[in-house]
Formats: structure tokens, sequence, C-alpha cells
């Protein structure tokens, strides 16, 4: 009733290959772009932004990356935390280095050099498959924390070992520093956040995505008929760091604007990130932004019902937090390996043909 | 002797020690590997469970007394009662039984025959929930085991090397008592995979799960049975370093110690676990005297071990003692 698509014909191949073939989903799409562009920024204060819109976005972006990697071609990776960490490095120094050129060169590049290093720790994943991968790139985050801790180049030999982002701006407008205004930061993320959604979306569907879910199908069978495994895996790290590396940038200079870098991109953060794409769907985009909306919103909402409504102590709550988020993993992994988005597929289904399935 | 070479002896000697603790804790990996073809992520957790309840049984606590106050309104912390370690000890394993009887009831029973990384990562997520459980439990302060294991340096091993070389070995009671405990525990944790009929059905299960279903042995028994023997292992592993630094969240951080021991070591195989925990607990305290203190800026004991194992992995991706990996389409 509400959803259908009688009446919905394509014509031509482009008009069926689109990325929402059902006119019902295109117009949503427009609608929550519209909203998310024009409506929200006039609504907002920093406590919205601070607290849900700004984490949310840009884990979003985060997940993406992860998912690519993970979801899509199959190499685990618990290394999202240090590329994150690259991302937000490299963005300082860019900006420390050239303070006149805009904030959107600064983050796309941070997110080229992340994309390097991506690759380079890409490599043993030739060699190495499954755990034993998911080990390697643990490899990763801990000697890139390291890194990032004792070369004090890195941080520009401050005394404090921290980074902390200057002021700088795009087409005038402030975006990091202490004076910011909430909508301006919101505009920036979710500028990012479309482009690497949009980006992701294509890539996946195109050959180089299909040479990747080659690969996490089978990649000997992938071999054989013509896939090359070098390249698809490879690339895969290159793209997927290219993204974390993105939100990496946006999470330190627009989100936080200060970073300690054992305690902000340390395992957890990767580990925070898997789960987001465990729980939103590995393989699937829309999953990403479930994913990273439900894990950013999970603590809020923890906290207003226990800490403000029953007086909790705040640890607790923490703990449960824990709990829950634990529990949940299970939960899905045992129920819907295929997280919220597979929910949300089935939803869809339903409702195609509500109120008269028959 | 020269003195510098004096002091890279008995750093190799304290490298040992370590080693054999993370040996402990890889052991408990490989136990359940071998069994269920599960990663378990969760075994660093466990440690920190079981030396948490193992405090807690010791001291009284009520279980979860920061939540009944918090919800209730009401000032509850101790029984008022202590027991015994030895006791404690026994308590302990039993919660650690029941521990793996739910986790195979409740989780494992029903993720059978997928893919090992859905397995893997379900264990992440137990791990967290396990540690929320057990911060919920014990609540989250940093506790101090006494089960009356010896401390500080071993006089004998000062005196004889002073009075050998003129330097005195600083070596830690409690590493002693931790290599022996470890040594024993491995000898018979072999032992009785080899010669007990439990043992053998583990060992079967391990090799072949149909075929061992198919000449009776209860699939579900065995893994309980390994996953309480991993939870044991963490029980030891989680004594031996609750009492050298305390019963805290950091405890459960020595998974990660285990996981590059496990890739050198190969994962299938337990010498390979005890190799594997030696070479690394040497290498990294080797490297780190040697050139990550002079030459690094120090603690590059955080990823030496990583970067051991990968670089270790490109050459022979199965590990030293793994069973080599076989693919087909």
């Amino acid at each position: 009733m509400l959803y259908r698509e009688a009446g919905d014909f394509s014509t031509t191949y482009p008009e069926d290959s689109q990325t929402f073939p059902i006119k019902f989903d295109r117009y949503r799409y427009y609608v929550v772009l519209f909203i998310a562009i024009f409506v929200i920024p006039f609504m907002i204060n920093d406590y919205w932004v601070n607290s849900i819109f700004m984490p949310f976005l840009i884990y979003s972006i985060a997940a993406i990356g992860l998912n690519i990697l993970v979801g899509y071609c199959g190499q685990v990776s618990l290394g999202t935390g240090a590329f994150m960490a690259v991302g937000a490095y490299a963005c300082y120094k860019l900006m420390t280095a050239f303070p006149e050129v805009s904030m959107f060169i600064h983050v796309l590049l941070a997110g080229g050099i992340t994309a390097a290093v991506g690759v380079l720790f890409g490599l043993p994943s030739l060699r190495i498959k499954g755990f034993y991968l998911a080990v390697a790139t643990l490899a990763a985050q801990f000697f890139l924390v390291w890194m990032f801790n004792k070369v004090s180049w890195f941080y520009n030999y401050s005394a404090s070992g921290q980074i902390n982002a200057p002021e700088r701006d795009t087409f005038g407008i402030l975006i990091t520093g202490p004076n910011t205004e909430a909508w301006a930061t919101y505009l920036f993320c979710l500028f990012f956040t479309i482009l690497s959604a949009v980006l992701a979306r294509n890539l996946t569907r195109g050959a180089m995505g299909r040479q990747w879910m080659a690969i996490r199908d089978m990649d000997i069978a992938a071999e054989i008929i013509g896939v090359n495994p070098l390249k698809a895996k490879l690339t895969a790290f290159a793209v997927s760091s290219f993204f974390v590396g993105i939100s990496g940038a946006l999470f330190f200079a627009v989100y936080l604007g200060a970073v300690e870098v054992g305690e902000v991109f340390g395992i957890t953060k990767s580990f925070l990130v898997l789960f987001m794409i465990i729980i939103g769907g590995l393989g699937s985009i829309f999953g990403c932004f479930a994913g990273a909306a439900f894990l950013v919103l999970l603590p809020v909402v923890l906290k207003v019902i226990g800490a403000d409504m029953l007086g909790w102590p705040t640890d607790i709550v923490a703990h449960l937090n824990l709990v829950i988020v634990g529990g949940l993993i299970v939960v899905f992994l045992i129920a819907e390996p295929h997280g919220l988005a597979q929910l949300w597929r089935v939803a869809k289904e339903k409702l195609r043909l509500w109120p008269f399935p028959h | 002797m020269p003195e510098q070479l004096l002091f890279a002896t008995e750093v190799f000697l304290n490298g040992l020690m370590a080693g054999v603790l993370y040996a402990l804790v890889a052991l408990g990996f490989v136990l359940i590997y071998k069994a269920s073809g599960i990663f378990n992520f969760a075994q660093g957790v466990m440690a920190l469970f079981a030396a948490m309840t193992l405090y807690g049984i010791m001291n009284g606590l009520v279980p979860f007394a920061h939540l009944i106050n918090a919800i209730f309104g009401t000032e509850i912390h101790y029984f008022g009662w202590t027991v015994p370690a030895l006791a404690a000890i026994i308590l302990t394993v039993g919660v650690m039984i029941l521990f793996s009887y739910l986790v195979q009831r409740f989780i494992f029973r029903y993720l059978v025959g997928q893919e090992p990384i859905i397995l893997f990562m379900a264990t992440i997520g137990l791990a967290y929930f396990l540690e929320g459980v057990g911060d919920l439990m014990w609540g989250s302060d940093i506790k101090t085991l006494e089960v009356g294991l010896p401390q500080g340096i071993n006089e004998t091993i000062d005196r004889v090397t002073f009075e050998a070389f003129g330097y005195g070995f600083f070596i830690d009671n409690l590493d002693i008592v931790a290599s022996v405990v470890a040594a024993v525990l491995v000898l018979v944790l072999v032992l009785f995979a080899q010669y007990t009929k439990q043992g053998r059905a583990m060992r079967a299960v391990a090799d072949d799960h149909q075929a061992a279903l198919s000449v009776g042995v209860s699939l579900n028994f065995i893994w309980i049975l390994v996953w309480s023997l991993a939870g044991f292992v963490a029980l030891v592993a989680g004594i031996m370093w609750g009492a050298k630094s305390g019963v805290q969240f950091s405890l459960s951080l020595i998974a990660l110690k285990a996981l590059p021991v496990l890739m050198l070591g190969g994962f299938t195989s337990i010498p390979g676990a005890i190799v594997g925990g030696l070479i690394i607990g040497v290498g990294e305290k080797l490297f780190e005297f040697l050139i990550g203190q002079p030459y690094l800026g120090g603690a590059t004991e955080n990823w030496f071990a990583y970067m051991l194992a990968l670089i270790f992995l490109l050459f022979r991706p199965q590990g030293l003692f793994g069973e080599k990996i076989i693919e087909r389409v």
C-alpha cells in the first residue's frame, strides 16, 4: 500500500540499474537529503551537533571504510583506530604546514596519505588470511599508535604530546578551532559523509566491487576466474583506508579539536567501528549508517535514562552499556548475521504487500 | 663477564619468565581453537573475570552490590565473611564451569557451522559482555589479590650470582612460581589429552567433528569441557597476573599479548604456544633493552611481538608448529 513499485517501469538500462530503482525509495532518499542539508542545520545547537550528529556522521564514514574491507572484501581488520590516527595526524601536519589552504583539500589529502599507509599494511593480506590477518592488522594498530606517541615530529614537538587543531576555514567559514558555528561543522562533515556514501555505493556496484566480493566469497575460485587478488585486495585496503583516514581527520580536526593518540585512537575505537558494521550489516552501505546511529545513540540514551532519570552512578551506566553492546553483538550474529540492514530489507519486502499480504 | 652481557642475561631470564606467562594465556586459546575452531578473543577477559570472582569470593563481596544499591537504594557491600584461598579457588572453578556451560548453551550452540570469522566476532562480543558483567558484579576498582604466593626478589639467586659474577640478578619469586605452575599445567594438560578417555575424545573432536560424532562422542560435552579447561587456565593466568600487577582492566589486555604468541607458534599446537611464548617474551625484552630503550624512546614492548609475528608469518603463514594450511575450492 505505502510502498509499491506498481507502475514503476524502467525503459532504459541506466534507469534500471540506478541506485534506487523504486520510485518510492528514490523520493525517500531525496527527502532525507533535503532534511539533512536544508532543515537540520537551522535547527541544531552545539549540544546536538557534538553529542549526536557529528559523531554519527564521522563514524558513518569510518564504518563505510571498514565495511568495504570487511563486508565487501572479506579481510577482517582490527586496525581501524590506527588508520583514523594516521588521518588525524596527516591532517594536523598539513594544517600546520599550509595554513592558507582550504580544509577540504587537507581532509582529502589526509585520506590519500592514509590510503598509502593502508596499502603498506595491506601487503601481508596477500600471504595471510582469516584470523592471522586480523591479528596482523593489530600490528598496525599498536605500532602506529606507538609511533605517534614517540616520534615528536608528528605532534610538532609540543610539550604535552597532544595535537591541537588550529583555527582553519574553508570559503571564509571557520571549520576548526574553538570558535566554530554548529551548522558549519555539521555541514562540513555532512558533505564528506554524503561524498563517501555515494562513492562507496558506486564503487561496490562496479567492476571493482564485484572483484572484492569475488575475493570475499572464495579467493581461490576468484583467482581462477581471472580476478587479480593482488589488485583487488590492495584496492580494497586503499579505498577503505581512504575513508577511514577522512573520518580520522574529521574526528580530530572538527569534532574533538585536541587528541591524545593512545586514548582516542586505541584498540577500543577499532572494535567500536567493527561493532557498528556487524550490528548495521556487513556488506551494506545503509548498514553503516544504521550501525553508526545505533552505537552513537545507545550510550546517549542509556545515559539519559540511567543517569539522568533513574539517578544511577555513571560507572554503572557505562558497564551496562558494555553488557548491552556485547550482548547485542552476539544476538545479532546468532539471529541476524546481516544486521540492521537485513531487518530493513525484510521490512521493505513486507511493506510492499502491506496491508494485503496475499 | 662484561657488565653489558650480564644485564642482557638478566633481561633474557626475565624475558623467559614473562614468556611463560604469555604461553599460559596462549594455551587457553589453543585448547578452544583445537576442539571447536573458535578463536576465543574473550580469553583475556575470562582471566580478568576469574581473578575478580576469586577476589570477590575470598573477601565475601556481594555480587552486583553496586547495581542492587543503585536500584533499591540499599547499602550492602559485604557478606561479612572471608573464604580461605583454596576453597575460593575451587568455588571459582565452579563458576567458570557454569560460565562455560552458559556460553555453550546460549551462544555457540546456535553458531555451529558458521564461518570462523563470525565465531571470532561473537567472542569479541562475548568479551565486552563479560567485561561489563564482571564490572557490575564486583566493581571496577583495582583489587589486590592475596593468595599467599611469594613475591619480591629471590634472595638465593641474587646471592649466588653476586658471588659468581659480582652482580646480583634480579628475578622475582612470583615469576619463578608462575613458571613452575605453567610448566606443571602444561604437563597435566598434555597427559590429560593423551591418556584419559575424555582427552582422547577431545582430540578426536579436534581432528574431525563429524567423525567424532559418529563414533559416539558428545560434541556438546566436549565443548563444555574445553571451555571449562580454558576457564581454568584463565583462572591460573588471572591469579599470576593479578598477584603481579593487581586485578584491573589491563589484565584483560594479556589476551592481546597472547595473540602474536599464537601466530608465531601456530593456532593448533600446544608446544607451539609454549615455544612461541618464550620467543616473544625473550625477544621483546631483549629488543627493548638493546634497541628500544637506547634508540627508539622505549615502550616498544607494545608492538614488537606483533611485528615479529607479522614478519615471521610472511615466510611461514601457518606459524612454527601449525598444521599446514591446505586450501580447496
